[in-house]
């Protein structure tokens, strides 16, 4: 097995589990993550606590099961919005040309220039802390990365003889835009949301530290870091654990974002 | 008298995808020898003719691989060859081009440079000596000394590949193979530069083994031709002879060319499923 | 000698310039460029690369809209600027040079066949897609794959079925066996051969082969720098 398609297994293994982890883990947590138990704080791992307790007597396994969740919904919303968006307007922006393409592009231009982070920041701090505002902003930073790279496949592909086809055979429109030209922007658009999103994982985990996440008690691995953070020297499994599973998941992604060519590229 | 021993022999070269014993067989036990001589390997695409080559070359991409019971260039078992047994001896005595030139050059580093570089990787040579050759060669490939400044998309297909010849003899290699040289040219070229390729060759007493599937090209300017159909030669004869071979992939090969005077005639196709018969 | 009255069906191609970049960079690609294809014939144009026929075959399928000049396809004389529509549109269509191009890699044979046809609201597309596919020599097996899994050969006939779909009364060949082994060569010209009196249509082949005009066409034009040169009937062709 080559060095890249076992890398490529290994994201996709972990990105299955992690799925699995969050849709599943009412039936997987062996604790409900809020219950404190104060006398059982700050235990390390044993046979009741495979990774011992927080310091409030809850279980950090079962939160760690749990705290895939918000990051699981996080990745699903922001990739659900930013990739259509960006995608449409670039495959327009490409294809119209003319004033409709200088409009676009203007526009991807000046909100490319907005910090992701500072803008997710004041989002959270204008509607309340919780990762579906932080989405706003992660969308509204992100699509146009795609916009752009739909944009220049799309131009490309404007004088290529099967799109030229089509058009002859009177397909034009949307039929053309999506079912001709938007499945080439596809291979291209996959790499980049793969590294995007481990980029937005890691966001949200630094919302989360921030405490800026969701509301505490709710599981989530960022704030988990941060509160295993204030122990760290003495109790260290209750940082490490969210944190090692942020690092797991953000390589996961970047293990799938270097896929090997589609075997379209050599007949 | 014996004969003088030929330049490249070929002894049952076999050309696998894989080394288990399901691997599929796309060339199967090829066998001939090349002398100072034009030797052209004409088929269809699919045959194996390219792959043929490559292997002679040792230039087969994983995971084909190549097998034979004899490989010999000269005196050299190419069958024993390491890389760096094989960089020393690509581009000094044994050149290959191929058929576009675009492939061969190095896009961001000019002519002059890559020709110079050819000579310096195979000898010592003074810059002087070295301007000289080089001059000398662009003369017999009918270039002039503009080119050296120029970069690689900057030349015309028919210019390019002159100048991909002119950097593979300039260390007197004894065998040229030539991989469908003149299929990327125009048509008004190609005559052009094969015969070009045919001058050089034989005033410098070279071995040329030709690929091409242009058989009225090969019947021209060869000498021998071998007939290869689905990784097996199944014809042999010398090249003025081929338009009145017996064998009938090759009449079929020979008489499927349109023209003015099959117009409204149904062109021979060949069968795909046409039988090969074992010899003997 | 024909009647110089336009006949309904004939293609008549009076002074057509067509110029790429501006100013001093500006290159004439096709210079006042005087050309009658009467209907129905097999009409062939040949000559080296960058003598501008591609350019004038992407002219007429209205692809390339940058022209000035006079052109009349049948009874539609072509306005400037104005990309074809309705009838005019589905009358010409085009088979490219690059089987490898000129079908979509990620659909289907069958999508390749059905999708011109739903457009077109023509019934029972799916039938009518393999039975184009049969007329042009495939098997129906190949409807479920894709263009990597074909042959050159194959493709370009699938090209050759799409392009007649919806019954052109113009065809216009872009090189299309010069990515083709001379086996698979062979077996394009024979089809579009047994093709012609099945689709009565006027057609236009563009080739740098010589050979592959003379065993097709009934008459052909020699171009140089954009310009007609030289104008062969039947019995001169039959010289080549």
């Amino acid at each position: 097995m080559s060095a890249d398609s076992a890398a490529r297994r290994f994201g996709v293994a972990v990105l299955i589990a992690w799925l699995l982890l969050g849709v599943m883990a009412p039936w997987l947590a062996p604790y409900n993550p809020l219950l404190q138990r104060i006398a059982d704080r700050l235990q390390p791992a044993s046979a009741l606590h495979w990774l011992g307790t927080d310091g409030l007597g809850r279980d950090v396994l079962s939160r760690l099961i749990y705290g895939a969740r918000p990051t699981l919904g996080l990745v699903v919303l922001v990739g659900a919005l930013m990739v259509p968006i960006g995608l449409t307007l670039g495959i327009l922006a490409g294809y119209c040309g003319g004033w409709i393409d200088r409009v676009l592009s203007g526009t991807t231009n000046i909100v490319m220039a907005f910090p992701q982070l500072v803008l997710a920041l004041a989002f959270v701090g204008l509607l309340g802390p919780g990762l579906v505002h932080a989405a706003f902003a992660l969308v509204l930073t992100g699509w146009p990365a795609y916009a752009r790279l739909a944009r220049v496949e799309t131009q490309q592909l404007r004088r290529s003889d099967y799109i030229a086809a089509a058009q002859m055979l009177g397909i034009v429109g949307p039929r053309l835009l999506f079912g001709h030209v938007l499945p080439a922007c596809i291979p291209a658009m996959r790499v980049r949301l793969a590294l995007d999103m481990a980029g937005i994982i890691l966001a949200a985990a630094a919302l989360g530290f921030l405490g800026l996440a969701e509301r505490p008690p709710t599981p989530e691995w960022g704030s988990m870091v941060a509160d295993g953070g204030k122990v760290v020297f003495d109790q260290w499994w209750l940082a490490t654990a969210p944190g090692a599973a942020i690092l797991l998941v953000s390589l996961a992604f970047n293990c799938l974002a270097d896929a090997p060519r589609e075997q379209a590229d050599g007949v | 008298m014996t004969a003088p021993s030929p330049l490249l022999v070929v002894r049952e070269l076999s050309v696998r995808n894989g080394s288990s014993a399901a691997a599929r067989t796309i060339v199967d036990r090829l066998s001939f020898s090349v002398h100072a001589e034009r030797v052209a390997l004409v088929g269809e695409s699919g045959s194996g003719k390219s792959l043929t080559t490559r292997a002679i070359m040792g230039l087969l991409p994983a995971p084909l691989m190549a097998s034979a019971a004899e490989l010999r260039f000269d005196a050299t078992n190419l069958l024993e060859l390491g890389p760096r047994d094989w960089a020393v001896l690509r581009g000094s005595r044994l050149a290959l081009v191929l058929q576009d030139p675009r492939h061969a050059l190095n896009p961001v580093q000019s002519v002059g440079h890559q020709l110079d570089e050819m000579v310096r990787l195979h000898g010592a040579y003074s810059r002087a000596e070295r301007r000289e050759r080089i001059e000398a060669m662009l003369q017999a490939v009918g270039l002039t000394v503009r080119v050296l400044g120029l970069l690689p998309q900057q030349l015309s297909g028919g210019i390019g590949q002159r100048v991909v010849l002119a950097m593979m003899l300039l260390n007197g290699p004894q065998l040229l193979i030539a991989d469908e040289p003149t299929s990327a040219l125009d048509v008004a070229l190609r005559d052009q530069v094969l015969e070009l390729i045919c001058e050089l060759v034989s005033t410098r007493g070279m071995g040329l083994l030709l690929i091409s599937h242009d058989l009225q090209q090969v019947a021209r300017y060869c000498d021998r031709a071998l007939v290869m159909y689905s990784g097996r030669i199944v014809d042999e004869c010398a090249a003025a002879a081929l338009p009145h071979s017996t064998h009938p992939y090759t009449r079929a090969l020979w008489s499927c060319r349109p023209s003015g005077r099959t117009y409204g005639t149904e062109l021979p196709v060949l069968d795909p499923n046409w039988q090969i018969e074992e010899p003997g | 000698m024909r009647a110089t009255q336009n006949q309904g069906g004939d293609i008549q191609i009076r002074d057509l310039q067509v110029e790429f970049g501006a100013g001093q960079r500006a290159r004439r690609v096709l210079d006042a460029l005087d050309l009658t294809v009467v209907d129905g014939e097999t009409f062939g144009i040949f000559g080296p690369s960058g003598c501008g026929k591609s350019t004038l075959l992407r002219v007429l399928a209205g692809i390339e809209l940058h022209w000035s000049g006079y052109i009349r396809l049948f009874e539609h004389t072509l306005e400037l600027r104005t990309s074809y529509r309705g009838s005019l549109r589905r009358a010409v269509q085009m088979v490219f040079q690059d089987p490898y191009a000129s079908l979509h890699p990620r659909h289907t044979i069958e999508r390749v066949l059905v999708e011109p046809l739903q457009v077109h609201r023509i019934p029972r597309p799916r039938r009518v897609a393999l039975e184009a596919l049969e007329e042009v020599g495939l098997p129906a097996t190949l409807a479920h794959r894709y263009p990597q899994q074909l042959s050159g050969g194959q493709r370009q006939r699938v090209a050759i079925a799409r392009a007649l779909l919806l019954k052109p009364r113009l065809l216009l060949l872009d090189e299309p066996t010069s990515a083709l082994d001379l086996s698979a060569q062979a077996g394009i010209l024979n089809l579009l051969n047994r093709l012609k009196p099945r689709h009565p249509m006027t057609l236009i082949l563009v080739s740098h082969d010589r050979g592959v005009i003379a065993h097709l066409c009934d008459r052909a034009a020699q171009m140089r720098n954009g310009r007609i040169e030289q104008l062969l009937d039947r019995a001169e062709l039959s010289q080549e």
